[in-house]
This record gives structure tokens, sequence and C-alpha cells, in this order.
């Protein structure tokens, strides 16, 4: 479980979170979904620890994130995975190395039982016969996989993704987001996903924050979010014409 | 102002460079390969470039000092003091700060605008040494080797012209070259290719961990990198010159 209490995050004098507070349960797909520019990608990368924030806490698990040395963080982060908008893969090394990488760094497991545990995670992400490429040489599903399959490697409590089905067809797109439900409840995860894709909102939204303008406005489920009367969230959520038609 | 705040951050940068490996064998592993990568992918042109200057600078001596009051063998032994005390340390550092600096930072900053540096930092490893300590160290060690090499070229290319073109016998040539040699002029030359390969490395590091943007900034980055990195050489080349002759 992450519990953000009266997050709030400035770049100079231009404020972009806004006292967010949320709660992302375990087990469940958190979504954090608004329109582009609203502060998602800045959100979680203050969850992860890439941005500092400029006041709040952040709580993993009870355990104060926001106050803990860099030591610390440093151990709290290897019970964390993430997958990057563009994947974010090596692209010097093969995907085997790329999923090789975390358990090279940070586990003193044979060769032999990492090599294992790499043809488990492909397996898992539904990959064969692709270790030995490169990330140029696979399609983007298929890095999508890839990225998933190494943020899962070190079997994480906590799973972030970054737009992880942007760029990606409506069938793959749909593969991917069952991928994340399957894989998070599997482990008992708490995954936190950022998206502005309401396709996915409506395949996997078990719990959903909508942020508006760096502020949480709206808090709810996938069935909850087509009954809010949230003027903003409703003009979020029925921008496309299959949406509206959806709402009859 | 600006200039400042870089400089601060270039500190700061160092810093992290020489925090604790996550893991020793792996940091080793990756300096082994940027010993190959920085070092012995550079032999080539550090070979071309001494051969002809070492040619070059004998044919000037030999018409500058084409006067029979000035013994034949001040050609060489002038050559010689010119590749050891500059040209095999700082041109050829200058010249690496443009291959070497601009592979440097466009690779890291390629990596920062494709978040790969955000991953590595997600996963909670320090990025900034796991990039760049491997590639200090590696130039550290095999800069001066290029250097050495450089030296040893140079003269032979010197040699050879002055034997092509009837410059001077080749008893004159090595009797200049050991004539009143001193040691630490080669000590004062290695002790500069160390603090060099420190700045291109750094430097270049620097500029590409901190790119922003897209590909075009990572070609800033990448020019900025070179600039800088030889503004830096040039400047340190006086210090310690300043310092270790005078």
């Amino acid at each position: 479980m992450i519990q953000l209490d009266s997050v709030s995050k400035y770049f100079g004098k231009t404020m972009v979170l806004n006292e967010v507070n949320a709660l992302f349960e375990e087990g469940k797909t958190n979504l954090i979904i608004g329109q582009s520019g609203s502060g998602k990608t800045v959100l979680l990368k203050c969850i992860v620890g890439l941005h500092e924030i400029s006041s709040g806490n952040i709580y993993y698990d009870e355990r104060n994130f926001s106050g803990m040395s860099s030591q610390e963080r440093k151990l709290i982060r290897q019970e964390m995975g993430m997958v990057f908008q563009g994947g974010a893969l090596f692209d010097s090394m093969t995907v085997e190395q790329n999923i090789r990488f975390p358990l090279n760094m940070f586990t003193s497991k044979t060769r032999e039982e990492k090599i294992e545990r790499v043809n488990f995670c492909l397996d898992r992400v539904n990959l064969d016969k692709v270790n030995k490429l490169y990330p140029a040489e696979i399609s983007g599903g298929m890095r999508k996989r890839v990225s998933i399959a190494r943020a899962i490697a070190l079997n994480p409590k906590y799973l972030f993704c970054d737009e992880p089905n942007s760029g990606l067809d409506p069938q793959t797109a749909i593969v991917i987001d069952n991928l994340i439900r399957e894989i998070t409840r599997e482990y008992n995860m708490t995954t936190v996903i950022n998206t502005h894709d309401m396709n996915s909102v409506m395949e996997i939204g078990e719990n959903v924050i909508f942020i508006s303008e760096g502020a949480v406005i709206w808090t709810g489920n996938c069935e909850e979010i087509l009954k809010a009367d949230n003027k903003t969230l409703q003009d979020f959520v029925f921008a496309s014409e299959l949406m509206k038609k959806i709402k009859g | 102002m600006k200039f400042f705040t870089h400089l601060g951050q270039y500190f700061l940068l160092v810093l992290r460079i020489f925090g604790k490996p996550e893991k020793h064998r792996l940091y080793f592993n990756q300096t082994l390969r940027e010993m190959d990568n920085l070092g012995i992918k550079s032999l080539g042109i550090a070979v071309i470039i001494s051969f002809f200057i070492g040619m070059v600078v004998i044919i000037h001596m030999t018409i500058n000092m084409g006067n029979p009051l000035i013994p034949a063998f001040y050609v060489s032994f002038t050559t010689r003091d010119v590749l050891v005390l500059e040209f095999s340390s700082t041109v050829l550092s200058l010249i690496l700060a443009g291959k070497v600096g601009s592979l440097i930072a466009s690779e890291i900053g390629t990596m920062r605008v494709t978040e790969q540096i955000d991953a590595l930092d997600a996963m909670g490893i320090n990025s900034a040494s796991y990039l760049i300590q491997p590639k200090v160290i590696a130039a550290m060690f095999v800069n001066p080797l290029l250097v050495i090499l450089s030296i040893f070229i140079g003269l032979i290319g010197g040699w050879v012209v002055s034997q092509m073109g009837g410059l001077l016998t080749s008893y004159d040539y090595f009797y200049g070259l050991r004539f009143q040699f001193d040691p630490y002029y080669l000590v004062y030359t290695l002790i500069k290719s160390v603090i060099f390969a420190f700045i291109i490395t750094s430097v270049s590091g620097y500029f590409g961990y901190y790119t922003k943007g897209g590909a075009m900034e990572v070609g800033k980055s990448s020019t900025q990198a070179v600039v800088y990195s030889m503004i830096f050489i040039l400047i340190s080349n006086y210090a310690v010159t300043e310092i270790m002759l005078t």
C-alpha cells in the first residue's frame, strides 16, 4: 500500500502538484488519470523518488519514503519495478541482459539461476526466442513486455507504469493492460499506472484518481467514473465519440 | 552566474561519480570495456596524427634552425622536447576531447532523453557513478599509455622524414634525442595526461548527464562537451606547467 499525504511539488515558483492525497491499494491496479500536462508524470516520478517533493509525505506500507536517507531509499527502491513510457530498455544490451541487469546488481544468484529467472519473466509476459535480440530489433509491444519483465525480475512489491500502452494499437494495449492486472493480482503488488487512455481505465481501473491542474479532484473506480457528476472529469471521460455513445 | 551554477553542479556530480559502487565486479568489467572503447579504439587516430606531426615538426625545426652555428642534432633535440612537453599530451588530448568527449556526451545524453538514466535511478542505482566512473578511471589509465605511444610514433615520423629528405644523419638524430634528456619532462607530461583524461571524461559526462530535451539537445550537449573540455584542458595545461616547470 502506498499513501500520499498532502504532497505538493513546485518547479521554481510554478506549482505542479497541489496537496495531493491518495491511497494506492495492494493487489489492485491503481490508475492516475488526467489530461496531458495535468501533473500525472510528475506525481508518478515524485512517488518513485525521481523528483523530490516540496512538501507532504509519501508512505510505503507506513514507511515514510520522503523522510528517508538516500541509503534507506536505495533499499526500498529494490522493492520497486518501473515501466517507462518508452520502455527505457538499455539499447546497448540484449533483451536477456536487460532483464538480468537488476539481478546482476542486487542479487548473488549464479549465472544459471539468473538465466532461469530471465526465462521465467519472459515466459510470464508471453515472450520467447527474443533473449539474444536487441531492443531496436523488436516491436513496440514487445519492448513494453520486456520492460515489464525487467520490472518484475526482482519480484517487486510495488510496480509503477508510466503510460504503459502509449503508442500501441488497441489490441496490444489491452493485452498489456491485462498482463499488468494479472501480474498485480498474482504477486499481490501495489501497482500504480499513469494513463490518459479511457480504454485502460474501463479495462483495469480498479482504483482511479483523476488529476486536474495538479490536484486530485475525483477518486473512484471504472464503474463509478461513468456516473461521476464532476464537470472536468465528464469532459475528460466523454471526450471521444465512442464514450459519448456508451453514455447514450 | 549561470557559469557558477554549472560549476557547482559539476562538482556535485563529481562527488556522485566517486560514490560507492553497487557491485565492484560489474564496475571493474565496465572499466575494462571502457578501456577498449575509449583507449584501444583511439589508437588509430593517435598513431596517424602523431606520425604526421612528428614529420612536420622536424621539417619546421630544420628550416628554422638551419644555421651552421647550431649543431645538427639540435633539430631532433628540440623535436623531442616539442613532442614530449606539449604535442603528445596537450595536442593529443585536445584531439581526443573531440573524439572521446563527443562519444561520451552523446551516449549518456541519449540515455538521459530516452529515460534509461531514470530507469537506473528508479532501480536504486547511482546512475552517475555507474555510467561515468568506469569511463573516468579507464581514460586515466589509458591516456598516459596513448601519450607514450604518441611520443614514440612522433619520433619515428621525424626520423623517417629526416632520412627521406636527407635533413640530418641517423647518428645526429638519435644523439639529439638523447641529448640532455630530463626524465622529469616525462613525469610532467604523464601527470598532465592523467589530468586531461579526467577533464575529458568528467566534463563530457556532465554535459551528457544533464541533457534535457531530444535529439537536437543531445547534439548541443555533445558540442558543449567538446568545447568546454578543450577550454579546461588549456587552462589546466597552463596551471600544471606553471606549477611543475617554473
